[in-house]
């Protein structure tokens, strides 16, 4: 029980950490970006009410309350779910935008992931297993898929599936020609999405599966020479249940217990590749927030995107501590 | 971790982010994408450490990692593309020379073609390694030293020192770094190599100060720390003569892992139209590449040289990485070589078997 209040703890004060973070980032960042904002907002035929204007005092801390008052103020904003409004769509509630962009980031990332790591960890497994063989040889090809930037996998994918080969579709999560009206609960829509969402997923998987792959080889390699494991083969067991009760089942518990973490890497990569493929998901979204200087829904998205992480963290440790008898003893 | 049982009171300081999810987390890290592949030995690397001996010269020669077939691969790859680097901008055109017949295909006297500009890529991709790689090397250096502050000296001093430590670790290594980075960038009006190379530092260090911590946590209770402690060393030597020296190829590694995340990420931003303004790195020149479309158009030569690059650069370090991890845990070097033993063993059986059936 120690263990999970611990964690809790733990997750309680990230999550402080973090809005807090995203208070404090536009107020400590030199230049005028209020200025820019609201500028741009008025460009675009925006008309300024007065709550309008408090909710961006709030989000650059241009008003004439205390830094302390500003905080509360918003924390309290926060707590309504009122993450400003955007520039770039206006007037959509920042909350709206995010809201439509994240079931196709968390559906492409979070299939992915988890195809690469049952991939990378068999693979990973398999290679260890046979050290001192051919299967070694894997290692400097590995590491060569662990060093490609996501973004540029995409553009080659891009360029050999859809422009030359014309297999897959170029842009988009599902058929904008077939679907006007946007997204609909049907299955033509689902394979419209599948389809559309193959060559993103590939990418995610071809360059994320290496790491996994590597760390999951090492370890076993490590188990391998455990004494646990000679015990095992001089008892006389089945190869495969050596392979998969003593050795696989240890020597995956650090590939678990890093899964959360991990997948900070992986939302990274995927936010500049949704970039590539013009994915509806909240990478785009991010970048296109960047590219319009609209520090609203900037904002609303990266604290969108910790908290999902942070959830996503928080639901392997539970995890963990089921699993590793070991990390709930140890508190 | 092996050491739990060594030291009663590893972990038995009831710090809020020590114990359990710590040790998780160090654990963890090998499964890990990029960072993190080098923290599998670390257990191991005590015992080895502790059981090189007490001749100096021989310890010194037990860390370097031994040269075979992928370290050689790695250096090769790492130091050709540094010397392209280096040398490159010398024998090449200026890569801002505009004055050429624009989208030439390799060859001839543009040995990569030419962009859109008429610049010659060739020279571009040598002006980009340089900045590509200062890039990463101010960053690595910028976060493996605060990593050695936030896990060296939360680990040794531990207390509340370390509670306090340990707990901006956690919540750094929690926090996704690129959309933070992303954020950060954003805000800038115009941003210089320099800045980029050291927000990039300041958002990668977490990973490393973790596994740090646990290494100079044990390492506190060994016998010759003690000794020093009793002897009435001050802190911070002991930490520099003592304790450090033992770190150095984790050190190494973490620096290495720290430089090819920093140059993936740092491409990453500048794809984004985030890099730093004004100057050439691999990044940027993927982004001109995107901008005036040259995946539509095949200009090939534009866009596959700088990703490869970033790629082999990568590869080339984290070869190194993982012999510096046969180093650190040994196991990983002689398990496959005992294996390989073995068999040959068996097939010399065989062999001798069958000749003395035929006989």
């Amino acid at each position: 029980m120690k263990y999970y209040l611990r964690r809790i703890t733990f997750y309680v004060i990230t999550l402080w950490a973090a809005i807090s973070l995203n208070f404090l980032i536009p107020r400590l960042m030199p230049g005028d970006a209020r200025t820019i904002f609201v500028d741009k907002l008025l460009r675009k035929g925006g008309e300024i009410t007065p709550a309008m204007e408090k909710s961006i005092d709030l989000l650059f801390g241009a008003s004439d309350a205390s830094i302390w008052q500003q905080y509360f103020e918003y924390w309290g904003k926060l707590f309504q779910g009122d993450l400003g409004v955007s520039l770039t769509k206006f007037p959509a509630p920042v909350t709206e935008l995010i809201g439509s962009a994240l079931p196709w980031t968390l559906a492409l990332v979070g299939l992915a992931t988890i195809i690469s790591f049952i991939l990378g960890v068999g693979i990973g497994a398999f290679a260890g297993w046979k050290r001192g063989t051919a299967a070694d040889g894997i290692i400097p090809g590995m590491t060569l898929m662990q060093s490609v930037p996501y973004f540029w996998l995409a553009l080659i994918l891009i360029s050999v599936f859809s422009v030359n080969l014309a297999i897959f579709p170029i842009i988009g999560g599902y058929s904008l020609r077939d679907f006007p009206a946007g997204p609909e609960m049907t299955w033509e829509f689902m394979k419209s999405a599948i389809y559309h969402g193959t060559l993103p997923a590939i990418t995610i998987v071809l360059a994320s599966v290496g790491g996994w792959v590597l760390g999951m080889r090492n370890m076993m390699v490590s188990t391998l020479s455990e004494d646990y494991i000679t015990t095992a083969e001089a008892k006389g067991l089945k190869r495969s249940r050596v392979f998969f009760w003593y050795a696989t089942r240890n020597a995956a518990l650090p590939s678990l217990a890093g899964f959360g973490i991990s997948l900070g890497f992986v939302v990274a990569g995927s936010i500049v590749m949704e970039q590539v493929f013009t994915y509806p998901g909240i990478g785009k979204l991010m970048i296109n927030a960047v590219q319009d200087k609209d520090f609203a829904l900037m904002q609303g998205v990266f604290l969108v995107i910790t908290l999902t992480v942070l959830a996503a963290n928080f639901i392997m440790d539970l995890i963990y501590g089921f699993i590793d008898p070991r990390a709930r003893a140890n508190v | 971790m092996s050491n739990n049982n060594l030291h009663p009171d590893f972990d038995s300081d009831g710090a809020m982010s020590a114990g359990a999810g710590d040790e998780l987390v160090a654990a963890a890290t090998p499964g890990g994408t990029l960072v993190m592949d080098k923290d599998a030995g670390v257990p191991e690397f005590e015992e080895a450490a502790a059981n090189s001996g007490p001749v100096k010269t021989r310890r010194f020669k037990d860390m370097l990692p031994r040269l075979d077939f992928k370290l050689g691969l790695g250096l090769f790859l790492t130091l050709g593309i540094v010397l392209f680097a280096i040398i490159g901008p010398f024998v090449t055109q200026d890569p801002r020379n505009y004055d050429n017949a624009t989208f030439l295909k390799p060859g001839g006297e543009h040995l990569l073609g030419t962009n859109n500009l008429g610049a010659d890529l060739l020279a571009q991709l040598a002006e980009g390694a340089a900045g590509s790689i200062m890039v990463g090397v101010v960053a690595g250096i910028i976060a493996v030293t605060l990593s050695l502050f936030f896990g060296i000296v939360a680990g040794y001093v531990g207390g509340y020192v370390d509670e306090g430590l340990s707990l901006i670790t956690n919540i750094m290594l929690v926090i996704p770094g690129l959309p933070l980075i992303i954020v950060i960038a954003s805000y800038m009006e115009s941003r210089s190599m320099m800045v980029i190379a050291v927000v990039l530092g300041i958002t990668s260090w977490a990973g490393a100060a973790i596994v740090l911590r646990l290494q100079a946590k044990s390492l506190r209770n060994r016998d010759y720390v003690a000794a020093s402690r009793v002897a009435g060393e001050k802190t911070w030597r002991i930490i520099c003569v003592e304790i450090l020296p033992n770190l150095l190829p984790l050190l190494a590694a973490q620096f290495l892992s720290a430089v090819v995340l920093s140059i993936l990420s740092e491409a990453g931003l500048s794809y984004l139209g985030l890099g730093p303004s004004g100057s050439i790195t691999w990044g940027t020149m993927l982004n001109q590449a995107s901008q005036h479309n040259a995946f539509y158009i095949g200009a090939w030569w534009w866009f596959i040289p700088p990703g490869l690059m970033i790629a082999l650069l990568g590869c080339g370090l984290s070869l190194i990485n993982f012999s510096i991890d046969e180093t650190i845990n040994p196991k990983l070097r002689t398990a496959p070589a005992a294996v390989k033993a073995i068999r040959k063993a068996e097939k010399a059986a065989a062999k001798a078997a069958k000749k003395g059936a035929t006989a």
